[in-house]
């Protein structure tokens, strides 16, 4: 018999700085039902195999979050009208990672037209700059935090540049899209505290991209949400508003809480592994392999949700009809049947087929920026940083167990060349 | 495991040739190893030809394969195999010289079926595809801009070539003696889905008809004539009447071996007139006849890339000795990629008595088609919906109860169950 209680200790936090002996747990039963309170629990899918299996497979829905479910305020204009319709047109307008095909399709493909070869090997370009400027500012400083001065920043002013928001308006962005990335943790699910304050934030940066949607087609410039906003894709493809406020949304949001992770765990595992941040000091070429072994080893995003449409049967258990299910991506990362040796840091291991962008039809389509703005950062680090030391060992992490990172990186150092 | 023999012999040098040969040596076979090939050139891919090659983006010469053999290999090139000697264990090439083997791999694969009559075959204009310089000869009259292309025979090469035409901005009719294209393959309903894309994409559709013949002016082709009669002006014809299989050189050398195939049991080795297996001589890719695990051991032979990689390594090693001598029954998968239509396919729809499309729309351009034999799962095809191959070919493997029950993303509401449509 399984130990049910795993996925808790997974969720707890005091496990946060070191999830993989859990998950090790978990692989011994490769799909098993956890504890979460409910009567029906949840099924986590912990093996390479499994997970793959399940990101492709048809009978598997995204469209995991529930109704929306504004709270009531008392005035009965608000209640009966508005607050319906409002929740009603958020269902139908969720963001593209929460939704199937074939609508999921139209709106990635909208968004992937906008991503073009040029946009991106000109961001490429521009966040070599962005790392270079955020070092500069520091450069008479003996200790610096990775988060707050490079890690978190760079990503920002990416999608904030790609998307043609004001690099202004960012601070409020900052508490906008931490409170939205709690969608991806599972006790958001069932939580109503939870729940309504994603609805109002949902509300207040829905406002701020309605009003710079209407700007962006009044005065279109040179980025994806005037793009997304003016032109249909050569499929056809035009999103309605409520489709592109929400997409604007989750491209924003994703920018935010997703690289910062990559960034900060690849700078920690180098401290950690120091003979590989020396070689990547002496070779930059070695970033790209680099980077791979990071995203099998500690992936920014470590498992994702999904309902089932339908039973399943995998890896000897049967998973019923309208279970929740949580793939376990980083624990896949780990799987000793796949990746020998599973717990060595080893940029050289051949033929990394790691699950650190997810798979199948919901792949993270930021993976190219992700990809760039990780190896800008930790080149950057590598050859710039003298003698850096850890300050704090395990740093102290963010909450989030799926969007999991440290809060801060506080590094002490000898200068920045 | 030191092999006992000393000379291995690979006739045909295209992709289930090399993965043999690659096989052999891999398994650590030492030993002088020749590879005899008909055309003068080292195995290419194919599945270019037909698509980046056309359309201009590749040239045709660009398709050689990677290879991982090394220099100790003899390869006889340009010079085909005209008999087998199995008593004395020698292989004859058209040039007179004769090769002795102690064991050897038969992938000789096919050739284009030609145009019936030699003399409208041979025009300037009409071509058919099967090999590099085909290709090449092709591209070079498409680059020209013809007034038409006529494309004879809506299997898959036939519709690649003439979607590609569309790409390519040229005017293209497609004559299909059947009700639909694909039919043979994919049954006529599924058929007629994937011809309503070609069609909208402008393919112009002339199923149910019939070349009778070519007309010519001066040795160049001018029109066809329709068996109703109609006519239609073209320079360019692409005869595409499917391949067939170089078997004839074994005539004579007791093996059962017939213009269909060459008959090998189930563990690869090929089989005499008798029935009994030649322990020295193994066949893979498009010649071979074989036994198929999953399908109830009924003989077939598969025309698939993945099918020549898979079998051509299975029968390498199986030749020196590093298989276990087990049943080869992959689970067949092919692909065809239509203009800018990617079919794929896992399973044989051979038999099949009901087909259901259990996800997409085929009105919009993409689905996957289910099929099904008494109440199983026998083979599915994904139109523009690769993503869902693998979920299926799992149904398939699985021999799971069709039609599927539940629901999936992207499902119609209530699978409908269609008739097939095959002949």
């Amino acid at each position: 018999m399984s130990d049910a209680t795993l996925l808790g200790q997974v969720k707890d936090f005091a496990n946060r700085a070191n999830p993989y002996p859990v998950y090790a747990r978990l692989r011994q039963n490769p799909v098993s039902c956890q504890d979460d309170g409910t009567p029906e629990g949840t099924w986590v899918a912990a093996t390479h195999g499994t997970i793959a299996s399940l990101l492709q497979d048809p009978r598997v829905s995204s469209e995991t979050l529930p109704p929306a479910d504004r709270p009531r305020t008392g005035n009965p204009l608000t209640d009966l009208i508005v607050k319906p319709l409002k929740d009603w047109m958020m269902d139908r307008h969720r963001v593209f990672i929460f939704r199937d095909p074939p609508d999921h399709d139209a709106l990635r493909s909208a968004v992937m037209h906008q991503f073009s070869r040029e946009r991106v090997q000109a961001m490429r370009a521009r966040s070599d700059r962005l790392v270079a400027d955020l070092l500069d500012e520091k450069c008479g400083a003996r200790e610096i935090d990775a988060v707050d001065d490079l890690a978190y920043p760079l990503p920002v002013t990416v999608i904030c540049e790609l998307f043609g928001v004001p690099r202004e308006d960012e601070p409020k962005f900052h508490g906008w899209a931490t409170q939205l990335a709690t969608a991806l943790e599972p006790d958001s699910l069932s939580d109503p505290e939870i729940r309504a304050a994603n609805s109002r934030t949902f509300d207040a940066i829905g406002g701020y991209m309605a009003d710079l949607i209407k700007d962006k087609r009044r005065h279109p410039q040179d980025d994806m949400l005037s793009g997304l906003a003016n032109h249909a894709t050569p499929a056809g493809v035009k999103m309605g508003d409520y489709d592109l406020i929400a997409t604007a949304i989750l491209m924003l949001v994703a920018g935010h809480e997703t690289t910062v992770n990559l960034i900060t765990n690849g700078l920690l595992t180098l401290l950690r592994h120091p003979a590989e941040l020396e070689r990547l000091r002496r070779d930059p070429l070695r970033a790209p392999r680099l980077i791979e072994e990071l995203l099998r080893y500690e992936p920014p995003v470590q498992f994702r949700t999904r309902r089932t449409l339908s039973a399943i049967d995998i890896a000897g258990v049967t998973i019923p009809e309208g279970a929740d299910l949580v793939l376990l991506l980083a624990s896949g990362n780990r799987d000793e049947t796949v990746f020998p040796d599973p717990d060595r840091f080893d940029p050289d291991r051949s033929g990394i087929r790691h699950l650190g962008f997810g798979g199948g039809l919901h792949y993270c389509v930021g993976a190219p920026l992700a990809r760039f703005e990780a190896e800008a950062a930790l080149t950057a680090l590598a050859a710039r940083l003298k003698a850096p030391r850890l300050i704090e060992d395990p740093p102290p992490y963010r909450s989030g167990a799926a969007l999991r990172g440290p809060k801060h990186l506080r590094i002490a150092i000898d200068g920045i060349a | 495991m030191a092999p006992v023999f000393e000379r291995a012999v690979v006739v045909g040098a295209g992709l289930a040739a090399l993965r043999g040969a690659e096989a052999m040596r891999e398994a650590g076979f030492a030993g002088p190893l020749t590879i005899v090939g008909a055309e003068p050139c080292r195995p290419y891919d194919r599945p270019p030809l037909s698509k980046h090659v056309l359309a201009g983006t590749v040239p045709a010469e660009a398709t050689t394969l990677p290879s991982a053999l090394g220099p100790d290999v003899d390869w006889r090139l340009g010079s085909p195999a005209v008999s087998l000697d199995r008593v004395g264990r020698t292989v004859r090439l058209a040039d007179g010289r004769t090769l002795p083997y102690d064991r050897l791999l038969i992938a000789t694969g096919t050739r284009a079926r030609p145009w019936p009559n030699p003399h409208e075959g041979r025009l300037a204009g009409v071509f058919t595809l099967r090999g590099r310089d085909d290709a090449a000869a092709l591209r070079r009259a498409l680059a020209a801009r013809p007034k038409r292309v006529l494309v004879i025979g809506g299997g898959f090469i036939g519709c690649e070539v003439a979607s590609l035409c569309r790409q390519l901005g040229l005017p293209v009719t497609l004559v299909e003696p059947g009700p639909t294209p694909l039919a043979r393959v994919l049954g006529r309903t599924v058929g007629a889905f994937i011809g309503a894309i070609h069609a909208g994409h402008g393919v112009e559709m002339r199923c149910g008809a019939e070349v009778e013949w070519l007309e010519d002016a001066d040795g160049r082709l001018v029109r066809a004539h329709l068996v109703d009669g109609t006519r239609i002006d073209a320079d360019v014809a692409v005869v595409a009447l499917g391949a067939v299989r170089n078997t004839e050189w074994l005539d004579g050398s007791g093996l059962s071996s017939d213009p269909g195939g060459i008959d090998c049991d189930g563990a690869g080795y090929v089989l005499d007139a008798d029935g009994r297996p030649d322990r020295h001589i193994a066949a893979a890719g498009d010649v071979a006849r074989f036994p198929h695990p999953l399908y109830d051991d009924r003989r077939v032979v598969l025309e698939h890339w993945s099918q020549a990689v898979a079998q051509g390594i299975h029968a390498g090693r199986l030749l020196v000795g590093a298989t276990p001598e087990r049943p080869y029954g992959e689970l067949p998968t092919f692909w065809s990629t239509q203009g800018k239509l990617v079919v794929k396919s896992a399973g044989l729809t051979e038999g099949a008595d009901a087909v259901a499309i259990t996800q997409g729309d085929p009105a919009a351009g993409r689905f996957v088609a289910l099929y099904g034999r008494e109440g199983r799962c026998i083979a599915a095809v994904a139109v523009d919906s690769a993503r869902w191959l693998p979920a299926h070919a799992d149904l398939v493997a699985a021999r799971a109860p069709f039609p599927p029950g539940g629901t999936a993303t992207d499902r119609p509401k209530g699978v409908a169950v269609f008739e097939p449509g095959f002949a």
